[in-house]
């Protein structure tokens, strides 16, 4: 599956990398990273990240 | 074999993701959704923010600015029926009873009803007198939201502050009445209260504490000192009440919303869910009060929480015990994010740990929120992610569920 988020809606809310740490991350600027393949053992985690973020920024795919 | 009849009522965040983890979790089962607004479940709060500037701005239209409320979701037609426009207005041993006189025949009812804006109990200006809390009041608030027009907001919360943070922007003049002392101070403490009172004066905004209104007379709001404010439109941002009038007789404790059990079933009402804004539930990372909890992410925590139950009590077992989610909410006003983790409501001292509130909108704060002793929340102002992050994870560790008596 692949994992993308809309940064022209992203606010930085922060909650898809509380949901799947595996998956999102902050690096020390506060800049958003992502895993952009993960495999079938992730997609919950992505999905719950997904339902997460407030503005619907995650695009699973 | 079919499976059980479920029926969501009301048709926002919680109740469409009630219906997808009831859908997820027994494929079988045949799912309803009922709202009684005309809209396809969508997202809140930009409501006060994006959309509202937006219309006000006149630039927006209407259907791209809905759609893009409006939740995803991998529902098919197939899988619910989705009733809109039509209000539930009774729960009955068969099911639930609809404002059009049909019946929803159901085994399980989920009550996802949310709330409603207070109104005050006044006369007067109902021209000029708006709530927010639906696409349709931003949508009916916001072409009054017009440069140099003066706007009275009664009532400093979360969402009166957010209209007055969004209506200085478009170039109002904007005057906050709060009978408290403090604007958002239950939420937020008299501290970082006072900080976000600095910080509306600040931007222009004339925040009146400590003040009732008495009276409405034509174009002007009339407060209990004799006061006068002259306004062109007028936002009462007073709190919520619950929307349970439909289940009255029911048998649940509705005295604040629903009381349910830690699987979000009510107490007294066996086939009956509460999720949401109207759940009240007790948690037991802070204690054993029940309490119902407005933030934007209890709507998912409590739907996965009540198919979890639906799904466990069809399959004949138990529902495993024990539901501590960790609250959180946010805030955005004058382009600085209040972004809070747990719960300081319930805290009694705060301590600023990084930055300085004197500096609020300027520089991140960090502020931590105790009781007792121990930590019950974390307050990021105008902070970065990763330092919030760094905090919320130092909460997480303080923060065990308490054996409940």
């Amino acid at each position: 599956m692949k994992v993308h988020v809309n940064m022209d809606i992203c606010l930085l809310h922060g909650q898809c990398v509380i949901a799947a740490p595996e998956i999102f991350s902050f690096d020390d600027s506060g800049d958003l990273h992502w895993v952009e393949v993960i495999d079938d053992s992730q997609v919950a985690d992505a999905e719950a990240a997904s339902d997460a973020c407030p503005e619907q920024a995650i695009i699973l795919g | 074999m079919a499976g059980p009849r479920i029926t969501v009522v009301g048709a926002s965040l919680a109740g469409l993701r009630t219906a997808e983890a009831l859908k997820a979790a027994l494929p079988q089962a045949q799912l309803t959704l009922i709202g009684d607004e005309p809209h396809a479940p969508y997202n809140r709060p930009p409501l006060s923010k994006d959309v509202m500037e937006s219309f006000a701005g006149g630039d927006a239209d209407e259907t791209e600015a809905f759609g893009k409320l409006l939740l995803r979701s991998k529902l098919t037609p197939e899988d619910v029926s989705i009733r809109l426009g039509v209000a539930a207005t009774g729960f009955e041993n068969a099911g639930v009873r609809l404002a059009d006189g049909s019946l929803v025949r159901s085994d399980w009812v989920i009550a996802a009803t949310g709330i409603r804006p207070r109104r005050l109990p006044l006369p007067g200006n109902e021209d000029i007198r708006h709530v927010l809390r639906r696409f349709d009041d931003a949508r009916a608030l916001a072409p009054m939201l017009q440069p140099g027009k003066r706007l009275a907001v009664i009532g400093a919360g979360f969402i009166g502050c957010e209209i007055a943070a969004t209506a200085r922007k478009l170039g109002l003049h904007v005057t906050i009445v709060e009978p408290g002392p403090q604007p958002m101070m239950r939420a937020l403490g008299p501290r970082v209260a006072a900080a976000m009172a600095a910080l509306h004066r600040r931007h222009g905004v004339t925040l009146l504490t400590g003040r009732m209104v008495e009276a409405f007379q034509p174009g002007r709001v009339i407060l209990d000192n004799g006061k006068e404010i002259e306004a062109d439109v007028i936002v009462e941002a007073l709190g919520s009440l619950p929307n349970t009038e439909w289940l009255a007789g029911s048998g649940a404790d509705l005295s604040d919303g629903v009381l349910v059990d830690d699987t979000m079933r009510a107490i007294g009402a066996p086939n009956l869910l509460a999720v949401g804004d109207i759940a009240r539930f007790a948690n037991p990372l802070f204690d054993d009060v029940p309490r119902r909890v407005e933030h934007w992410c209890i709507p998912g925590f409590t739907a996965k929480r009540a198919a979890q139950t639906i799904a466990a009590l069809e399959a004949g077992d138990t529902p495993e015990p024990g539901f501590s989610p960790l609250p959180s909410f946010w805030s955005d006003q004058y382009g600085m994010r209040v972004q809070a983790f747990g719960a300081p409501a319930l805290a009694e001292t705060q301590t600023v740990v990084e930055g300085d509130l004197s500096q609020i909108g300027e520089a991140p704060v960090i502020v931590e929120y105790a009781r007792d002793g121990a930590l019950t929340g974390v307050i990021g102002l105008g902070a970065p992610p990763a330092l919030i992050a760094k905090h919320r994870a130092r909460l997480m560790a303080a923060l065990t569920p308490k054996e409940t008596a």
